[in-house]
């Protein structure tokens, strides 16, 4: 950090694009889907062909005001305006948007600190399509003709828009994080950032603690935590920088440049943009009702802080390493595996450490059931299965989804009876007189020598953690 | 010349056949057309096809509709899949979309029988069809006069009998007012009573699809055929058509029809001749005719020159060459869009699309377009004011008969004032219709408007019947 | 209120991607001149109290199932396009990024 922004504060306010997780699209019936071959999910409506009339999807107006009551925003009678700009990816040349009535106006966030960041307001809008540079360089500057496909024309987007509340890049990341799992807990989103389905514009500024609001800059492009958090840091020095050096900071649009870490201004138009909203004439104002508010409401399942706060209730006294735990596994919505382990009576601590290591290391662990890993964890903790042979049963669940009894029963894990064990720890401390001498005299290592041995001897069948009991018993 | 209603019945009996009749129409085209120009496309094999199709459901005992085999003609701004649809704009010279209207759709599900695609003032801006980018349409009575617009193809289509029923779109009169000027009735239906799924936008709050024909009742007929519902088009009424026809017979006896003083005002002496001669043969009938003023209607003609050309700046945005029709080759996207927009526009096209961009503009909205929006409250909040005391309005279609080509093409306001009388039923979203009623001094016709609240066709319908049959 | 400039009319015509010539923005600006001072008597009324009408009938909120219709065949609608490469639209360098 330069030394002129140390003394600086960084105001960082948020716009954050969400996809809705919606079977069509916002106003056709067209499939919401990522990934199929190029202009195939395309009608009259979506293409922006003569004649065409939208039509507004029920889905994703419940989804915008489940995400509105999950932020706690009043759900407002709202209405659909055009925002008029040339743009080859825009079908229609024009943006159908919310304006001056959005849906959501008026909530807040609180981030996992305590913090609360206020929420301006959250709008339905449709999406554009996706431009292919061609050319040498691959991106928009130097390319000789772009392609244009509209899959993603009008598929349905939630815009969160915050106040100017954040206060650093990382409380910045914190917000758009705890945002992500609201909007993964509400089923609006799918929260994968990588295939674009979150996209966040920063509105980055700096000024003297306590002064007015200095001028800002919008930076576009942000599409991981990571560049969020790299791109508000570089920004908010460049600025200081500027400023230190007697220099002012000019309103404009920049975009981050991820490989050469830096926001450089982007290159529009010299006219100044005119959108020229109005009132779309082919949409009806969208005005919910007390019974539609409320049956969107009663269906909203609990939002990430209460997962937490639940999951930490159940553990006691939580560690530091294990607050984290809680929250990635909420984050990343896996917390229902260690509810329904616990609920089943595994212990809590042991849930969690499983699901935060071992489940969600798995490739898509959400297709997960609860039952089998509740079930197998259960396994684990009343002894039947060690450690290592769960995670050999968890793998082969994973992929092919069977009983883990069943998986386990065939593997040949059965449970290696205690006296079979005494028996085999006695015979193998005999075998070994300088290995159980040197742990008997407190070297730890060496128990984990004896855990080896039994581990051979019973094909690994044997409980790990009943090894070291042993050993222990008899020091 | 044999109504719709007249041809449907015969070949539904077996009479005649569909494809006698389409041959009959496509013949008059052949014989008329190319004097008048009304047509800009004419789909020959289509139209028999489709002919064929009815005749075939005939022979198998089945109903084909209250429109078996009836030719109709198709205003060029409704898309019709695989068969070219243009606007009558250069921009969209060569496209055929791959999909058709909801109103299209629905006749054809009657038995009727498109044999073609008329012409209009370019994406239906304009009162003569002088506008066309594919050349002017001429009015059957004489050749050197207009015959309206934007409607105007399917208008003269109708009036030169190669026709019995049209389609037309009406944003500020433009089925209306070249109906009154070829001699046809023309209807405009309540705003959302027709879908305008496939209807190319001129403004969207304002455009309307409604029938053009040589009776009041085939036009009744061909309402409601077109009306009712369609999911497809979110400002469509939940309700399904209007009952015209059985309404047709009802008269006007007891009705109160209000004469109404701003929309005559104006007007030619023979055009208010005309419409006392209606009102006094609305009154031989029973109604009490009472004459009236509702002097917001005087703001229709500005409030409307500000709403159409804003939705219409927006609504013409997507001809950019992008996706289809022309495109103008240049260095890049931005040039490309200019050169495009610029070689594939007419003249007024770019002066509405350039008035409206000003009147939506930051700076100029509140002063223009919002104002604007505020004059239609007003105008609607007149009309139900009026119609606390009156059943149905009557007045003037349009302030003189035919004019001459070439005559207003330069001064924009001129022409822009012969919609003077239509364009408030447009921004009230009311029902109106045209009758013809009589001949001006020159001969040529003349029609008289009767409007009615929102959803009151039946008696809309019933009064136009009464004129009808006094012309 | 009107006035509307020669620098207004290239305004608007750039905003609305139009190309005019001299002599075209000189008759442009007159007629649109024309149409703006008829429309003074709009611009000139107190209307503060009167709401606007965006829409003739508001008859309440309307939307669809999330459901699936049937997508054109991509055949059809890329037949239509002026340029296609690799079953996209294909079009001239983009100068500007998307505002």
């Amino acid at each position: 950090m330069t030394s002129g922004a140390a003394a600086l504060e960084t105001v960082v306010g948020l716009e954050v694009h969400t996809e809705l997780k919606t079977a069509t699209k916002l106003f056709c019936g067209c499939p919401n889907r990522f990934g199929d071959a190029p202009n195939t999910n395309v009608c009259p409506v979506c293409l922006g062909l003569p004649g065409s009339l939208p039509v507004l999807n029920r889905q994703a107006v419940e989804l915008a005001m489940a995400i509105g009551t999950a932020l706690g925003c009043a759900i407002r009678p709202s209405s659909f305006h055009r925002k008029n700009y040339f743009y080859p990816d825009m079908p229609k040349d024009y943006q159908i948007s919310q304006y001056d009535e959005p849906i959501n106006v008026d909530g807040h966030l609180a981030l996992p600190d305590g913090t609360l960041v206020g929420i301006e307001r959250a709008h339905l809008e449709e999406d554009t399509g996706k431009s292919t540079h061609v050319g040498s360089s691959g991106r928009i500057h130097g390319a000789d003709r772009s392609l244009v496909d509209y899959n993603r024309a009008g598929v349905p987007l939630v815009e969160i828009v915050s106040a100017p509340d954040l206060r650093s890049a990382a409380g910045a990341r914190a917000y758009v994080a705890e945002l992500r799992g609201i909007l993964v807990a509400t089923g609006a989103s799918d929260g994968r950032m990588e295939e674009g389905s979150l996209r966040i514009d920063a509105n980055v500024s700096v000024r003297a603690p306590g002064a007015a609001l200095g001028t800002r800059c919008e930076i576009k492009n942000l599409n991981s935590l990571r560049s969020l958090q790299r791109a508000i840091e570089f920004e908010a020095d460049r600025q200081a920088a500027l400023l230190a050096g007697g220099g002012t900071v000019v309103q404009e649009t920049r975009h981050w440049d991820e490989e050469a870490g830096c926001t450089v201004p982007m290159r529009s138009k010299e006219e100044a943009y005119d959108y020229r909203y109005f009132p779309e004439p082919d949409l009806l104002p969208l005005v919910p009702d007390d019974a539609w508010r409320d049956r969107v409401a009663a269906a909203l399942p609990p939002m990430p802080a209460a997962r937490r706060a639940a999951l930490l209730e159940r553990l006691g006294d939580a560690t530091p390493a294990q607050r984290d735990q809680v929250a990635s596994v909420v984050a990343d919505d896996l917390d229902r595996f260690v509810t329904a382990a616990a609920d089943r009576g595994v212990p809590a601590a042991l849930a969690l450490a499983r699901v935060a290591n071992e489940v969600a290391a798995l490739e898509d662990p959400g297709a997960l059931d609860e039952h089998g890993v509740a079930t197998l964890l259960e396994m684990e903790a009343g002894g039947e299965l060690s450690a290592t042979q769960a995670k050999t049963v968890l793998a082969e669940h994973a992929a092919s989804g069977e009983d883990p009894r069943e998986l386990a029963r065939r593997r040949g894990f059965e449970r290696v009876a205690d006296g079979t064990l005494d028996a085999l720890l006695d015979q193998l401390i005999a075998q070994h007189p300088a290995e159980w001498a040197r742990y008997r005299e407190g070297d730890e290592k060496l128990a984990q020598f004896f855990v080896g041995q039994v581990m051979r001897e019973t094909s690994g069948k044997a409980d790990g953690k009943a090894v070291v009991a042993g050993l222990a018993a008899r020091r | 010349m044999t109504t719709a209603v007249e041809l449907a019945e015969r070949v539904r009996s077996g009479a005649t056949t569909a494809r006698a009749t389409v041959e009959a129409a496509l013949g008059a085209v052949a014989d008329h057309d190319g004097a008048l120009h009304a047509f800009l496309h004419v789909d020959g094999d289509g139209a028999r096809a489709a002919a064929d199709r009815v005749d075939a459901m005939v022979a198998d005992g089945r109903d084909p509709g209250p429109l078996a085999g009836v030719p109709v003609a198709l205003k060029d701004n409704l898309c019709t899949r695989g068969v070219p649809t243009t606007a009558a704009s250069r921009i969209l010279e060569g496209w055929t979309p791959p999909y058709t209207a909801t109103v299209v759709d629905r006749l054809v599900a009657a038995g009727a029988v498109p044999v073609g695609k008329t012409n209009l003032d370019e994406f239906a801006m304009g009162s003569s069809t002088e506008n066309s980018g594919f050349g002017p349409t001429r009015n059957p009575h004489d050749h050197t006069r207009v015959p309206g617009g934007s409607s105007g193809g399917s208008a003269a289509a109708v009036a030169a009998g190669m026709v019995p029923l049209g389609l037309g779109s009406d944003t500020g009169g433009s089925i209306r007012q070249p109906a009154a000027l070829c001699g046809v009735v023309g209807m405009k239906p309540t705003y959302g009573m027709v879908s305008r799924y496939g209807l190319i936008a001129f403004a969207s709050s304002l455009d309307q699809i409604g029938p053009l024909a040589a009776t009041v009742e085939d036009a009744a007929v061909c309402l409601e055929v077109i009306a009712g519902h369609d999911p497809m088009d979110s400002t469509s009424l939940p309700e399904g058509p209007p009952s015209v026809v059985a309404a047709l017979d009802d008269g006007v006896d007891g009705r109160r029809v209000g004469l109404v003083r701003e929309l005559v005002d104006g007007a030619a002496d023979d055009v208010v001749a005309a419409v006392t001669r209606a009102a006094a043969a609305l009154e031989a009938a029973g109604a009490r005719v009472v004459e009236c003023s509702v002097p917001e209607l005087r703001l229709g003609l500005s409030a409307y020159y500000l709403i159409a050309p804003a939705e219409a700046s927006s609504n013409l945005a997507r001809y950019d060459g992008v996706r289809y029709g022309l495109r103008v080759d240049a260095d890049d996207v931005t040039a490309m869009n200019v050169a495009t927009r610029t070689q594939g526009f007419g003249d007024e096209v770019k002066r509405r699309i350039m008035l409206g961009t000003y009147a939506l503009s930051a700076g100029y909205y509140d002063a223009y377009y919002g104002q604007a929006q505020r004059v239609r409250t007003l105008v609607a909040q007149a009309f139900a004011a009026a119609y606390a005391d009156c059943d149905v309005l009557l007045g003037a279609t349009a302030p003189t008969t035919a004019f001459a080509l070439g005559s207003r093409t330069t001064d924009p306001m001129a022409m822009y004032l012969s919609d003077v009388f239509t364009i408030p039923s447009n921004l009230s979203g009311e029902a109106a219709i045209t009758v013809p009623f009589g001949a001006g001094a020159d001969g040529l016709p003349i029609g008289v408007q009767l409007l009615s609240p929102a959803r009151a066709e039946p008696r809309l319908f019933a009064a136009a019947r009464v004129l009808e049959a006094a012309a | 209120m009107s006035s509307l400039t020669r620098a207004d009319v290239a305004h608007v015509a750039a905003l609305a991607r139009l190309a005019l010539s001299d002599e075209e923005l000189d008759r442009y600006t007159g007629q649109l001149a024309a149409v703006l001072d008829h429309a003074q008597d709009v611009a000139a009324l107190d209307l503060g109290s009167t709401a606007p009408t965006a829409h003739p009938f508001a008859v309440g909120t309307v939307v669809r199932d999330d459901v699936l219709v049937a997508c054109l065949d991509r055949d059809e609608v890329l037949a239509q396009a002026p340029a296609v490469e690799d079953d996209r639209f294909c079009v001239p360098r983009i100068i500007g990024e998307a505002p």
